[in-house]
């Protein structure tokens, strides 16, 4: 409603008094509009620009704005909800500070590394870049190249980007700020079976008896899945919920069994239910003889520091054989586990025994169909994929996996973390459908698929993010693109590492995002982009679900897709500017191409005509190149995966489906992997087939305890752990500027125990520091919010760009999947 | 009656100036981000800490917000503190369920969450919708930090009927 009080009442008063006379009025007069030609929307499909939930949702179109967006009520993700975030999708694009030019730092018309930013054409942009990018090649070769992505980066981006870096500049420094979210997930998964992503879906969730959360708050990060896990809760009171955290928080609005433990001691709690199921004799034996093998893992393996760091100099196995095994058997690992008693785990995790083996009950009962979903607080965690590996222990103990209600369940946090970041392989170490760049044989798989020589593919895994950190400070990587992600707020100890490296003179740090975000403010050049239903594109959700959108309305002027951008930049390079000679002596037809004419358009990614774009829709992208670049990127990349169990159906599908799970095998989605019946790929007579590993046994592993890399001490006495909020996605770039999420949650405020904020002096709403070893930064305290942490520890949100709590953080990681612990370090709070 | 009354002259006041407010130099913004780019932190350097404003008041007026398109869930006009939502109490329903709404005169939750996942009408509320802030909020006394330039689509009809009258 947008008419005044006196216009309403006029309105009201004409339309009354001339329906009483039995006239008909002016439209406009009217106080209710019904001509079809005037208020008909225009209706599609896209998956949600938020979580890794992947809920499907309807946006209406009028005159090419988006003017509404509901849950669609086709799709079996959401069934017709949303969350507070989703609903308000409309606004997101609308944020009255887009960006519509690229701004570079310049002083008197030229670069200058400490100069004002100031708004240059997209050819500048690229001249500059190209420049810089060349100058960095010249100098010190491919590594000193480097690009930081996005699980929010579509399929067709993060491809694009991949076959650029790896192929293009042949440097392996790419990494998706997924590192941050699921690389301990994909460590666990590959460690245990031998190939990526949860084996269950969201069907589990109507099927289980039982659901633990393991360091997941559902409630408010994956609030639809919490809407269907509330549904079964509820509506059949036999379900048992039980709900493990270092704090306690909204979901444990539902909780049967809340367990509150001391940060890291849940890899005790994981060891003493396996112990517990060995001790009371509920291990499924038939299915662990069958399907299982025993292996004892390598301990003492650092934090994923410098090397300096003394911890890494404590630790006498960070290095290659961090995470090396030997096999064990059943005997042996049990001997393990047992010290893992009741009374010794209690006592460390802070877990009254009654409620631990409560939760050991639910894996050991064999009546019990159980589904574990776990995010951030097993994957952020320097023994991440370790409290993977534990976790798959117990389900694989009992044999509770692969079937309906009985799964152990990675959640991913972003939209398109599984399908650009892990399926796609946009990782430092990685190739699509699971390949690594390390192995001889997937590298020829990629360069014949690429139709390039052999030896283009880089064999060193590149920088990990958080070591692109580092190296930018180190001055070793010079010429780096941030795309669909805000580092600078995001990662952790930006004092130390990610300020210091962004403005080390030695570097040239582009970055690409709709707004002016924190990490634009660190950049040398910004570029305008265009995003969500402002471009076509893809994204793969936790359960493996691929979902297509169409591009729905125009970008503001002069903001382009990531996409776009890739693609445009690749034409600024000849094959002889980054390729040696006698790489390109290998295949001399590529001699005097561009990049882009090598890898997009001469290659089978340039296949399919503007023909097949549907006419009625826009595609900006496809448009200016000439070709269905959407669709050539994704049929290309598709093939890694087909007869390989990653099988992707053909891309016109996506449009007319409300997603489908791969692998699709003959048309068909697969629900739940390994099991016959369900899942293609499966021996016939094996009933389940973990065929990731050659033998079809997946690894039951023996791994300790190990304490965090930082805990209170007499100075620093409080734990902090950090994370996000129901109304906020991420780094909050796109919904603080919705006004009324904004008004929900403005401010990143500090989470107490009221007897720490006595015991201190404080009262809620005192302003207050909170300082690490590494820095400080300012909030205010609050003691009776939605979070309730124990005395000991505080949460700190990081949506809030004027707070910025990763300031304070410590950037340790787990050795194995290099993914940082965000959960944990040591602060002092001192009143301001 | 008297504050129903009023609350109806004020949201309507309410709703004529905030999305006008929204929408006051649409076009603006070209000039006014190009050396300030971090509007989220009022354009404070990265190593500079701004002094955190005090925590906003929660709007308890009880005065109906409009909604920016039909679907949207509306914000929760007053507060909810100490309000217990969990498996065995929901304090929201008290006023806004079905049975209630004629003592209370709060809105009754809407029809849409009557049904369950397969759109099936249940005789009470469905337990998918059971925790209502998943959806609603309430709104802090805080004024946002950027303008958002969102277009109303009744703006939009209303400007297609004046051109379909004038032919």
């Amino acid at each position: 409603m947008t008419i005044n009080r006196r216009e309403f009442i006029k309105a009201n008063a004409i339309a009354a008094a001339a329906a009483v006379a039995g006239v008909s009025v002016p439209a406009v007069a009217s106080n209710l509009i019904t001509s079809s030609d005037i208020t008909k929307l225009k209706w599609d499909k896209a998956p949600c620009r938020f979580c890794g939930t992947g809920c499907s949702v309807n946006v209406g179109v009028m005159d090419g704005k988006v003017v509404a967006t509901h849950g669609d009520i086709k799709s079996p993700v959401n069934k017709g909800l949303n969350c507070v975030k989703g609903y308000f999708l409309s606004k997101i694009m609308y944020g009255k500070d887009r960006l519509t030019t690229p701004l570079l730092r310049m002083t008197d018309g030229k670069y200058d590394k400490e100069g004002e930013f100031t708004p240059i054409s997209w050819d500048q942009a690229f001249n500059v870049m190209a420049e810089k990018a060349k100058d960095a090649l010249k100098k010190d070769g491919p590594e000193a190249l480097g690009m930081f992505g996005s699980g929010q980066w579509t399929v067709q981006e993060g491809y694009a980007a991949v076959k650029l870096m790896k192929a293009g500049f042949r440097t392996n420094n790419i990494d998706p700020n997924a590192r941050h979210c699921m690389a301990s997930a994909v460590g666990g998964f590959m460690r245990t079976f031998g190939i990526d992503e949860p084996m269950g879906c969201y069907d589990d969730l109507e099927a289980a008896d039982a659901f633990v959360l393991w360091g997941s708050n559902m409630a408010e990060m994956h609030p639809i899945l919490w809407t269907r896990l509330t549904d079964r809760r509820l509506s059949a009171p036999h379900v048992k919920v039980a709900v493990l955290s270092t704090f306690e928080h909204r979901s444990f609005d539902l909780a049967d069994n809340g367990m509150i433990f001391t940060p890291q001691t849940d890899l005790a709690i994981l060891n003493f239910i396996a112990n517990y199921i060995i001790k009371t004799d509920r291990v499924n034996k038939d299915f662990v003889s069958k399907h299982t093998n025993f292996r004892l893992g390598e301990t003492d393996i650092g934090y994923g520091l410098r090397p300096e760091h003394p911890l890494e100099q404590a630790a006498k196995n960070n290095g290659k054989t961090a995470g090396s095994s030997t096999p064990i058997d059943f005997d042996e690992y049990a001997k393990f586990v047992s010290t893992y008693t009741v009374e010794y785990v209690a006592k460390l995790s802070g877990v009254p025994e009654h409620k631990l083996e409560a939760l050991a009950e639910l894996y050991a009962d064999p009546k019990i169909k159980v589904t574990s979903f776990w995010t951030m607080g097993f994957n952020q965690h320097t023994r991440g994929v370790w409290a993977n590996n534990l976790v798959y222990n117990i389900h694989l103990l009992t044999g509770k996996i692969s079937t309906p209600g009985n799964s152990p369940f990675s959640l991913t946090g972003q939209p398109s973390a599984c399908g650009t970041a892990r399926e796609v392989g946009t990782f430092s170490h990685r190739l699509p459908a699971d390949m690594v760049v390390k192995n001889p044989k997937h590298r020829a798989i990629a360069e014949k698929i690429w139709d390039l020589p052999e030896g283009t593919v880089p064999p060193k895994p590149g920088y990990h993010a958080a070591l692109q950190n580092r190296m930018l400070k180190d001055g070793k990587l010079n010429f780096y693109w941030v795309q669909c992600n805000n580092n600078m707020q995001a990662a952790a100890n930006i004092n130390e590492e990610g300020y210091p490296g962004y403005r080390n003179p030695k570097n040239f740090i582009v970055v690409s995002d709709p707004y002016p975000t924190v990490t634009a403010q660190a950049a040398d050049l910004i570029l305008p982009t265009a995003m969500w239903v402002e471009k076509e594109g893809v994204y793969g959700n936790a359960e493996r679900r691929t979902q297509s959108w169409y591009q729905m309305v125009e970008a503001p002027t002069g903001a382009k897709s990531d996409l776009w951008q890739l693609v445009e930049f690749s034409k600024r390079f000849k094959v002889e500017d980054v390729w040696p000679e006698e790489l390109i002596a290998k295949k001399p037809e590529v001699r005097g191409k561009t990049l882009f004419d090598v890898l997009y358009k001469d290659s089978s990614v340039g296949k399919f005509s503007l023909d097949e774009v549907p006419e009625d829709r826009l595609n900006d992208d496809a448009r200016d190149f000439g070709f269905y670049i959407q669709k050539g990127l994704f049929e290309e990349y598709a093939t890694f995966g087909r007869g390989h169990a990653h099988d992707l159906a053909p891309y016109d599908r996506y449009h007319k489906e409300r997603g489908l799970r791969w692998p699709v095998v003959n048309g068909k989605e697969t629900k739940w992997r390994f099991k016959e019946g369900s899942d293609p790929y499966v021996k016939p007579g094996s009933g389940w087939d973990f065929y990731g590993k050659k033998d079809g046994r997946a690894i039951i592993f023996a791994l300790p305890y190990e304490p965090a890399a930082e805990s209170p001490d007499e100075e620093y006495d409080l734990w902090l752990s950090t994370g996000r909020v129901l109304e906020h996605w991420h780094s909050g770039s796109m919904t603080q500027r919705v006004p009324e999420l904004y008004k929900a949650m403005p401010d990143a405020l500090v989470y107490m125990h009221p007897d720490d904020a006595k015991k201190r002096g404080m009262r809620r709403g005192d302003l207050v520091k909170l300082i690490s070893r590494r820095g400080e930064v300012q909030t205010r305290v609050e003691t009776r919010g939605r979070n309730k942490p124990p005395i000991g520890l505080v949460f700190m949100p990081w949506f809030d760009a004027s707070r910025l709590v990763n300031k304070v953080t410590l950037d340790a990681t787990d050795p194995l999947s290099k993914q940082t612990d965000f959960k944990k370090c040591a602060i002092k709070i001192v009143k301001v | 009656m008297k504050k129903f009354n009023l609350a109806v002259i004020a949201s309507l006041l309410v709703l004529t100036v905030s999305p006008m407010m929204y929408s006051l130099n649409a076009n603006a913004a070209d000039k006014e981000t190009v050396n300030t780019v971090a509007t989220l932190r009022d354009h404070t350097p990265i190593n500079v800490q701004k002094e955190p404003n005090a925590i906003p008041q929660v709007i308890n007026k009880d005065i109906k917000q409009g909604r920016n398109y039909p679907m949207q869930p509306p914000v929760i006009p007053h507060t909810t503190r100490s309000y217990e939502v969990n498996k065995n109490n929901n304090k929201c329903m008290s006023c806004h369920s079905r049975h209630r709404t004629e003592k209370s005169q709060a809105p009754m939750v809407s029809v849409t969450h009557y049904m369950d996942r397969d759109g099936n009408f249940l005789a009470d509320v469905s337990p998918r919708r059971y925790f209502c802030n998943q959806c609603h909020v309430t709104q802090l006394d805080a004024e946002p930090l950027v303008e958002n330039t969102f277009t109303d689509m009744h703006s939009l009809m209303k400007k297609k009927a004046v051109t379909s009258e004038k032919h």
